[in-house]
């Protein structure tokens, strides 16, 4: 009827979303990213930061996927792993610069969650599984004693031509900003909205006329760029490596534990989990691991009986929103 | 009403299997712009399937389907639903943990071929208004139920296909939603009602198909229906038998 003169597509939300989404980069995403670009200055363990930078963007990049659209692959590490030697064999066998090698991380992870992104038919435990599996499988195949000549097997790879540790943490913040963006973008715009609905129930998703598999895989490949990527860098930070280290199972859990203890689908609850959990690992897991894991142990236990949706529902039980 | 306009909706000798079983065997109906069609017939007799099947969640194993001119057998459901057909579930299917205003901004979003849906309209049409920011998980399954059609009316549908909303609701929820219903019709919309409350399908249709086994027995007036030998004994079979 001509006499409403409402904007065209204005759903209901879609202005107060988008300013909350300014909100939520001005107060939350860009200090974050910040404080983590100049860190360097502040604490000498240059070491440590990085490896907490790539956790903050392994957290993100899982809580992209898992949070959204609530599919949790325990093989994310694959993702990671496939950007470190997309990295590697780039600049090792290729003789090209890192710049070649973290686009060719990029595209490494991007073609890997493509091929694996008929998983995404499995629901639950059958989708962490065979993520898992493929994670191992990829893992086999790199360190094979086979392929010596690309990968150097399982004897590990020297990247010290390439060397270059404040660059390439700078481009690990980058991969972690790039990551805040997404997750702020997913949480104030519609998309993120249609995958949470998705989430929720994937018949009625559809039938509120969302393209399901098409909205599921576009999720799950900006989750895989985002390990691909933080792999990469990984790979350039570090220099020396082994493919039991690119491939650590261990990665893969930490990103878990610390978004899930935190709060997925928010911004704040995984850098909460990777900043109290691996700030915790490295105060006391290091130097008594025993008492660590018992910890650690306790902890998951804790959070899975009393607090399933992380520290961020402490909050939002109470109708406050967390960014 | 005119019946000279071409109908909006025909599905010809449609045939759904599973395994072994054909859930639906061979139906056919028409709909027109404006009419409310009734689908009755005993439980297990293929009424949710037909459903199911036209809007887009199982492809047909045989016939067809055409919607506004456009053959539509096999597509995806959010393709109809873009081509303006959606449908309320037996059971509410609800996004448990997003907001009331957040389950009909999606559908506003994405279901509306990009025309304008005014969420908040559709929301006080189905007095939901006051739950707006409430999660969809808090309310009662009758609550429920109306996010569940004003999730499919906020992508402004043409042919609505509606299965078993009456059901569960006190008289007066029903009346107002069978005032709805045929509000939707008078504004043109077409809908195709499943309904076991006969007071509820006789208030609101204008005419019946009573399916049995995947079959359809009888088409008509519900009235006549109930005149119907056939139509009696799949009913009351059981009783007749002794
Ligand atoms: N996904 C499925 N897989 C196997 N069999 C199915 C499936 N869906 C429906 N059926 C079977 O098809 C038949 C028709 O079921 P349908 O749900 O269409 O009946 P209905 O008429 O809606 O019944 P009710 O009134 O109880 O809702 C039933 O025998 C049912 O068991
Ligand atoms: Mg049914």
């Amino acid at each position: 009827m001509p006499d409403r003169a409402e904007p065209p597509r204005a759903g209901i939300a879609s202005s107060p979303m988008r300013a909350r989404g300014w909100r939520d980069l001005a107060f939350a995403g860009a200090p974050l990213v910040v404080l983590a670009a100049i860190a360097p200055a502040l604490y000498g363990n240059q070491l440590l930061l990085f490896n907490f930078v790539t956790f903050l963007a392994l957290a993100q990049g899982l809580n992209v996927i898992y949070g959204f659209t609530g599919y949790l692959p325990f093989g994310y590490v694959g993702f990671f792993g496939a950007g470190a030697y997309g990295f590697a064999i780039t600049v090792m066998d290729f003789h090209l610069g890192p710049g070649a090698g973290m686009a060719v991380a990029a595209a490494a992870s991007v073609v890997l969650g493509m091929i694996l992104s008929p998983l995404l038919r499995l629901s639950g435990a059958y989708f962490a599984i065979a993520s898992l599996a493929a994670a191992q499988a990829l893992y086999d195949i790199v360190s094979n004693p086979a392929l010596d000549d690309v990968t150097k097997g399982p004897y590990g790879v020297s990247l010290s031509s390439v060397f270059a540790p404040d660059l390439s943490y700078n481009v690990a913040v980058g991969i972690f900003a790039f990551a805040t963006l997404l997750v702020i973008w997913l949480r104030n715009a519609r998309f993120g909205l249609a995958l949470r609905a998705m989430r929720d129930d994937p018949v009625s998703a559809a039938m509120a006329g969302f393209p399901i598999v098409r909205g599921r895989t576009i999720a799950w490949l900006l989750s895989a760029l985002i390990a691909g990527l933080a792999g990469g860098a990984y790979a350039w930070h570090i220099s020396v490596f082994y493919p039991e280290t690119a491939f650590d199972i261990s990665f893969s859990i930490f990103a878990v534990v610390f978004t899930l203890f935190g709060g997925a689908a928010t911004l704040l609850g995984p850098v909460c989990g990777v900043v109290l959990l691996y700030g915790l690992y490295n105060a006391i897991g290091i130097t008594v691991p025993q008492y660590f894991q018992l910890i650690y142990g306790l902890l998951i236990m804790a959070l899975v009986l009393f607090l399933p949706d992380g520290l961020a529902s402490l909050l939002t039980r109470r109708g406050i929103r967390v960014p | 009403m005119s019946r000279d306009a071409a109908p909006i909706l025909e599905v010809t000798a449609l045939v759904k299997r599973f395994g072994g079983f054909r859930a639906l065997d061979g139906v056919s109906l028409s709909l027109h712009p404006g009419e409310v069609l009734g689908l009755v017939g005993p439980n297990g007799s293929g009424k949710t399937t037909c459903i199911n099947v036209i809007s887009g969640l199982y492809r047909p194993d045989g016939g067809s389907i055409h919607f506004a001119g456009h053959d539509i057998g096999g597509l995806a459901s959010h393709a109809l639903a873009r081509l303006g057909i959606n449908r309320t579930f037996q059971s509410p299917h609800c996004f448990l943990s997003l907001t009331v205003a957040e389950n009909v901004a999606v559908a506003a979003a994405y279901g509306n071929g990009g025309e304008a849906a005014d969420s908040d309209r559709v929301l006080a049409e189905l007095d939901l208004a006051r739950l707006a920011d409430r999660p969809a998980g808090e309310l009662n399954s009758a609550e429920q139920k109306r996010l569940d059609l004003a999730r499919a009316l906020a992508t402004g549908p043409k042919l609505l296909l509606v299965d078993e909303l009456a059901a569960g609701l006190n008289p007066t929820e029903l009346g107002a939603m069978a005032e709805r219903l045929r509000a939707l019709a008078a504004g043109g919309m077409a809908l195709l009602v499943v309904e076991h409350l006969m007071g509820f399908i006789d208030k609101v249709t204008d005419r019946v198909i009573v399916m049995n086994a995947g079959r359809e027995i009888f088409e008509g007036r519900l009235a006549e229906a109930t005149r119907d030998p056939t139509v009696v004994q799949v009913f009351l079979g059981r009783r007749h038998g002794g």
